[in-house]
């Protein structure tokens, strides 16, 4: 009833008060109010909730068990391992990231689509499923199993299994954040600096690199933090042996299994600080590279 | 630098990008390759500036064979359309790079890289703009710039695409000036590659028309347009009114009239083509200039434009629309309104044998 009063004044409202000026995107105050509260509550139930409770859960039992869990030796292992992970796979990939991204943004090649697809391949398939393929080939069932027996190495449930699987699953990082980038900036200024005498090695540490250096690092930051979070692929070729082939989330989710929570907490709130750190460097790139994108419209 | 392009034929995939192109560039000569887009005109430039190479043919550089020679020995700069201009680089580094990347032995003294760039910011009269990075500058500082970057490394050949394509109207006719003077103040021999038949014609002691891959015609500005020997050549540099016709005894027939045809050509069909210029408006009842082969029957204006000092006006001559530039006092003197009709005088029309094939601007 109320309703239907309201609706039948409004005409006569509009008449007598001046016409509210609404910008034509703008939605009503309250519906913002609402989209905006909607939009804060779901942050913060599902992002900042988590990460109050993993700290407050790793500092549960106090300080001490804190810094004891991440003291104790297998945990050290665990922490080595991971950095020692992301130490072999981000410059490799970097290398690789950049070595694609040059080839496919500065030369015509057959074959281009297809590497462009394959780079995309990590994204699209299951971790596990990358860690099963290297178990496929390189366990000791696999296809090279028996060679790699005689010859003495060991590729699954070792380190170089860990390293393999993470490289795959960390490959397009770079490359994806470099190629919209350089195929933007186009091949003119690289011509540019042919022309004017410069040779290949010059072009691309003074002209190719100096102008793609944000992305590259923006590419670096995103691909290091996958390699220090990998739980999938790594689980399937790294066998869990405690204080060899356990890597920070493996060493998490054993811990937790063997229900020492606090321990478990302890470990995770190291990673969630790392990735912390990833976002603020992350932020503070992105600021930067606003700043020289503002410059660029004067 | 005298550069011979002999035969240079290219390819991409199975289009013939350049066919069998053969021109003599003079030293100290500014030539501009004029043409549409897709006739060619700039891959030629990028293969004089060595980033492509012709699949067959030859360019001499001053006698030698480009494909023999290094970058630095073929001494040359290009301006690109857009500049290219190094955006992390000040406009000292950008004008600095071609000296400093050279290898030691040759690479001057870090004073003389700074004296060398300094003069060349006097020369595009950007002195004090050395720390600015090409993002604060405007468009017609940035192409001053890319000169400067071109000028360096002390070239003999200049290459220029499409150098004022970017800039607004002013900007573009004061640099054209000021590039016009610079050129005459060195040594250089200078390449432009433009799609802009006004700029070739009012910049360049010669012009190479391009189309199709091929050079339809060399010339000074004058010639080209004046003698200009095939049709896409007439069409190309300015706006055309044609007509179709039948040469019998060296007179052409263009509708009920019948016109003189100063050049040879074979009896036959044949196509007219007259400048809107030399299209000139009479009166229906002028007397005097009747007897007069060139003037067509009646003709009635459709449109009329004025823009500035001209007007432009549009007549119907049987089913032909016929366009015809004038003087603005002329119309005002002759009432040119839109359903009137007047005789006309087609002056200086140029016949072209009509050929199966007529190369024709895309």
């Amino acid at each position: 009833m109320a309703d239907g009063f309201a609706l039948a004044r409004r005409p006569d409202r509009g008449m007598s008060a001046p016409p509210r000026v609404r910008l034509p995107l703008s939605e009503p105050a309250l519906m913002r109010g609402a989209m905006l509260a909607l939009a804060l509550a779901f942050l913060g139930v599902f992002l900042v909730l988590p990460l109050t409770v993993v700290f407050a859960e790793a500092f549960s039992q106090g300080a001490r068990v804190y810094f004891a869990a991440l003291t104790e030796p297998e945990a050290i292992a665990a922490i080595r391992l991971t950095v020692l992970t992301a130490a072999i796979c981000v410059p490799l990939n970097t290398a690789f990231g950049l070595a694609a991204a040059w080839s496919i943004t500065k030369f015509e090649f057959p074959g281009k689509s297809l590497l462009l697809t394959l780079i995309d391949l990590p994204f699209s398939v299951s971790p596990v499923v990358a860690g099963l393929v290297y178990v496929l080939l390189f366990g000791l069932q696999g296809l090279f199993g028996t060679w790699l027996v005689e010859h003495g190495i060991k590729i699954i449930f070792a380190v170089p299994g860990i390293a393999l699987a993470t490289l795959f699953v960390t490959l397009p990082f770079v490359a994806r954040e470099l190629i919209p980038l350089m195929d933007s900036q186009g091949t003119t200024q690289e011509e540019a600096a042919l022309v004017l005498g410069a040779n290949g090695r010059q072009t691309f540490l003074r002209v190719t690199l100096p102008s793609i250096k944000w992305g590259l690092l923006y590419g670096v930051l995103l691909c290091n933090g996958r390699a220090i979070g990998e739980f999938g692929a790594v689980a399937v070729v790294s066998g869990h042996i405690i204080g060899l082939t356990n890597t920070m989330p493996l060493h998490i989710e054993v811990l937790y299994n063997d229900y020492a929570f606090a321990a478990s907490f302890a470990v995770a709130s190291l990673l969630t600080l790392m990735a912390l750190v990833t976002l603020a460097m992350k932020t503070i790139l992105e600021w930067r590279v606003g700043r020289a994108a503002a410059i660029h419209v004067h | 630098m005298r550069i011979e392009i002999e035969k240079v034929t290219k390819r991409l995939g199975s289009t013939l990008v350049i066919d069998a192109v053969s021109l003599e560039i003079r030293e100290r000569e500014f030539i501009g390759l004029l043409g549409p887009s897709g006739s060619g005109k700039t891959t030629l430039l990028r293969i004089l500036a060595g980033l492509e190479f012709a699949d067959e043919g030859r360019v001499l550089f001053g006698g030698r064979d480009g494909a023999t020679l290094t970058v630095e020995a073929r001494q040359v700069g290009i301006v690109f359309q857009h500049y290219a201009l190094f955006g992390h680089m000040s406009v000292f580094e950008n004008i600095a790079f071609g000296l400093k990347v050279r290898p030691r032995a040759s690479r001057p003294p870090r004073r003389e890289i700074a004296a060398t760039v300094e003069r060349l910011l006097q020369l595009v009269q950007l002195e004090g703009f050395g720390s600015r990075f090409p993002q604060q500058l405007s468009g017609g500082q940035r192409q001053r710039v890319a000169f400067a970057r071109a000028l360096a490394t002390k070239p003999k050949l200049l290459l220029l695409d499409e150098p004022f394509g970017a800039l607004d109207a002013k900007v573009r006719v004061d640099l054209r000036r000021w590039l016009r003077e610079l050129h005459d103040a060195t040594a250089l021999t200078t390449v432009f590659v433009t799609h802009d038949q006004e700029e070739a014609l009012a910049l360049a002691d010669r012009v190479a028309i391009m189309a199709g891959g091929r050079i339809e015609q060399v010339g000074t500005p004058t010639e080209v347009y004046e003698a200009p020997q095939t049709p896409f050549v007439y069409e190309f540099l300015g706006r055309t009114n044609a007509f179709d016709c039948v040469i019998a005894d060296g007179r052409a027939r263009i509708g009920d009239k019948s016109f003189p045809v100063e050049n040879k050509l074979p009896d036959g069909p044949a196509v007219a083509f007259v400048r809107p210029h030399d299209v000139i408006l009479r009166h229906l009842d002028d007397l005097e200039p009747s007897a007069d082969a060139t003037i067509t029957s009646a003709a009635s204006v459709r449109v009329v434009t004025v823009l500035g000092p001209k007007a432009w006006v549009e007549l119907s001559l049987g089913a032909q629309v016929i366009a015809a530039e004038v003087a603005r006092e002329v119309a005002t003197q002759l009432a040119i309104a839109a359903g009137k009709s007047y005789k006309l005088q087609l002056r200086l029309p140029r016949f072209f044998q009509k050929e199966a094939k007529v190369s024709r601007p895309e």
